[in-house]
């Protein structure tokens, strides 16, 4: 099922987000993070951490900062000093945190050394992404890949890892084609990674790179005893995005929620911090062969689903640009929206229909993420169970990549076994029943559908040009409240202390070596 | 009449319906405890119309049934809230109204605390519960100064914001750190402000003993659950009624 949409209206709506995104991809390579020069010494393989937590790249990074700024990043400073320090980065951290060392920026040859000396290093972290990527390749190969599309995707949260594993295991084996670990609430203000196995959370469970490997090699004997691989999901966001997803990729996760704007909207991170940590992060998700799913749903969740699903639209265009700029493929584009419209609203479904049909003709090859209903689940869950039906089956018709199932016990308990079970068998039915229902219709071409998505592609390009006329464009846009109705300034949130603007001797391998990708990406 | 009954289809037939999973495999042996199960709840009789495996060690189960319990309203205790429930809409509508400006909260978790969970679920726009935070209020400012702000601080941020509230969130209770950095924020807040105009004082947290507010010198205390839309429609209530900080 398809939407009859003019082609070149289509271009023009990509081609504003571009002229919106250029800007801010400017302005991101210009600056440097904490999290980035982070997320620098752990692909070089800097881990662990003191014994209060705190972890070395931390330390090593805060030491560099106070003795000569971050504006040059750390790499040639730290490869520098590493020579004296027995060529031991974790011996190097320690002893920097013990007050031990002084760094230097080095210059000429002495730069030279260091730079190579950096770059042999994070390429062993870069090689591991290739190897993270070639090993899930060969495991799809060998086992067998997700049945059919959409994939099922299934959360667990317990805030115990060990928990979290059991549970997981039994909801790959119930159906589930991709297991989300949803991460302790306030992990994503947290500016540093914590550390090891976790068995305590809040509504969810840290993401460590522990906890990342504990559960990917859980799932991998499962995927075994099932003869499908099953995937594995977690949260690339908050101020430690480009770590995470260095260590994501270093674990073999599938799929990270990373999203452009998420943190800065609904967490008040600062806009520069997150779309410099962005990029990086990205860039790591394009080299380790994982697929981003993208936040548009949170728009609904707080803005009217109908009035603001230009704002969907709008930022899907953006996610997409920031995406392929950072060199990730149209596969690997989870870009995300939810049903989430007031069911009260008349012609709701038809409505639904419109947005969910306009996302998959104007992203043809990316694997949309359709979220369930929560706004309007109740607690009545008899009329839950029905509204998840009726999203099952808007995801069949519009052919949905990834879909999230939704629960009718929404708002009421974390999901019970039972609500699991319920909720597989919605999905189950409505694809058995209807699953290819889309190949018999065709929206008329000038009936409601039809006109409800032009009309909201329309709106889309309209506030894409607004956001180009602003001064500071989409920084400005942000400010003023135009997505999700927060207003975020770009001197403001959370996170803005650890953002430098980039000297001329600024160096990092790791974004030299990414940066080629993102070039090729924009050939 | 004090004396009811669950309705199915006639008065007074008593019937309900229940779910619910067993840890047991799927078999005739399964539905005689789930029947066994729904006759200890009071259902007698009872039909078990659906079970189901789900996996191998464990059977969902629909079941209904008459119970022979009698309800009497008038035995029925209920605490009520004793500030009205506002939509978001609504709570905006009093302030603009009766405030004419915005309410300004100051937020913030105080001492060594880092856990920025509570103060976050009631005051960022994600919320808690399906309900969104105070940063969603279009008539609400709110402050969030984020972990670990020293009660100096907090006050001073008070003083200048001329906040009309602060929240505090607590979760770490390790030696009653909760309980002692508490008592030394109202006390603090005593000090700063003259009798009577002092903001309002919110505690919040896991550990609290909603019943101590005089005890620790606060105007109210929030536990476990609190939801975003509790706390905005009390804010609302104690700063739109004549009714000053204590």
């Amino acid at each position: 099922m398809r939407l009859d949409l003019d082609p070149r209206t289509i271009a023009q709506a990509r081609a504003l987000a571009a002229k919106a995104g250029e800007p801010i991809v400017e302005m991101a390579t210009k600056h440097t993070t904490v999290a980035v020069e982070r997320a620098t010494l752990r692909l070089a393989g800097l881990a662990g951490a003191d014994p209060d937590g705190t972890p070395w790249v931390n330390h090593l990074v805060d030491a560099v900062r106070a003795d000569i700024g971050l504006e040059h990043g750390i790499a040639l400073p730290v490869w520098h000093a590493l020579a004296a320090h027995g060529n031991d980065l974790s011996r190097l951290a320690e002893e920097a945190a013990a007050g031990q060392v002084t760094f230097r920026l080095p210059e000429g040859a002495e730069a030279e050394l260091a730079a190579k000396h950096a770059r042999e290093a994070v390429g062993v972290g870069i090689a591991r992404l290739d190897a993270s990527r070639v090993a899930r390749e060969r495991m799809i190969a060998e086992i067998g890949d997700a049945p059919r599309k959409p994939w099922i995707y299934l959360i667990v949260a317990t805030g115990d890892i060990y928990e979290d594993i059991p549970q997981a295991q039994a909801a790959a084996r119930e159906g589930a084609d991709i297991i989300a670990v949803i991460r302790s609430t306030g992990q994503s203000l947290l500016d540093y990674v914590p550390e090891g196995a976790t068995r305590e959370g809040f509504a969810g469970t840290y993401a460590t790179q522990e906890n990342f490997r504990l559960m990917r090699a859980a799932l991998d004997e499962t995927s075994r005893e099932l003869g499908r691989y099953v995937r594995l999901t977690n949260y690339a966001s908050g101020l430690c995005m480009p770590e995470i997803a260095a260590l994501a990729g270093m674990e073999r996760l599938d799929m990270m929620l990373n999203d452009s704007m998420y943190g800065i909207l609904f967490r008040d991170i600062n806009p520069v911090r997150t779309f410099v940590d962005q990029r990086l992060s990205r860039q790591i998700h394009a080299r380790a062969g994982i697929i981003i799913n993208t936040g548009e749903d949170n728009y609904l969740t707080t803005a009217d689903a109908v009035e603001a699903a230009h704002t969907v639209t709008t930022s899907q265009l953006l996610n997409e640009y920031f995406a392929k700029e950072a060199g990730l493929e149209d596969w690997q584009l989870g870009l995300g929206h939810a049903f989430e419209i007031n069911p009260d609203v008349p012609d709701s479904f038809r409505l639904e229909l419109a947005h969910a049909l306009l996302a998959k003709t104007i992203f043809p090859d990316a694997p949309l993420k359709w979220m369930p209903p929560t706004r309007h689940m109740t607690g009545d869950i008899f009329k839950g169970y029905l509204l998840d039906g009726f999203f099952n089956l808007a995801g069949a018709m519009t052919d949905q990549g990834i879909l999230l199932v939704g629960m009718m016990t929404e708002a009421v308990v974390t999901p019970w076994l039972s609500d699991r079970d319920l909720a597989l068998q919605n999905v189950r039915y409505v694809m058995d029943a209807a699953g290819r229902l889309g190949e018999d219709f065709h929206p008329a071409p000038d009936g409601f559908i039809a006109n409800r998505a032009r009309e909201v592609l329309g709106e889309s390009i309209d506030l894409l040009g607004k956001i180009i006329d602003e001064p500071n464009g989409l920084l400005d846009a942000i400010a003023d409240g135009t997505f999700g109705l927060m207003k975020r300034p770009a001197g403001a949130g959370k996170g803005l202390e650890g953002v430098a603007e980039k000297s001329e001797a600024y160096y990092n391998p790791a974004s030299a070596e990414l940066d080629k990708q993102s070039l090729e990406g924009n050939e | 009449m004090s004396i009811i009954r669950p309705y199915g289809d006639t008065t007074g037939d008593g019937m309900v319906q229940v779910s619910f999973t067993l840890p047991i495999k799927h078999s005739k042996v399964a539905d005689g405890a789930a029947l066994q199960l729904a006759n200890k709840m009071g259902m007698e009789p009872a039909m078990v119309v659906h079970s189901k495996p789900m996996g191998d060690d464990f059977t969902f189960f629909v079941v209904y049934g008459q119970v022979n319990h009698l309800v009497d309203t008038d035995k029925v205790q209920v605490v009520e809230r004793d500030f009205p429930l506002l939509t978001p809409k609504e709570a905006n509508a009093v302030i603009k109204e009766t405030l004419r400006r915005p309410m300004v909260v100051v937020g913030a978790c105080i001492g060594t605390d880092a856990h920025t969970v509570g103060i976050d679920a009631i005051l960022n726009i994600k919320g808690f519960a399906g309900e969104k935070g105070l940063e969603y209020y279009k008539e609400i400012e709110v402050v969030n100064l984020g972990a670990q702000v020293s009660v100096p601080a907090l006050v001073e941020a008070a003083v200048t914001r001329r906040a009309d509230a602060v929240l505090v969130s607590q979760v770490v209770t390790q030696r009653d750190a909760h309980l002692l950095n508490t008592r030394e924020m109202s006390a603090a807040f005593r000090e700063a402000y003259p009798a009577g105009e002092r903001p309002l004082l919110v505690v919040g947290g896991p550990r609290f003993d909603e019943s101590m507010t005089a005890e620790l010198g606060v105007d109210r205390i929030f536990g476990r659950g609190t939801t975003p839309a509790e706390v905005a429609s009390y804010l609302v209530h104690r700063t739109t009624s004549k009714e000053p900080a204590a």
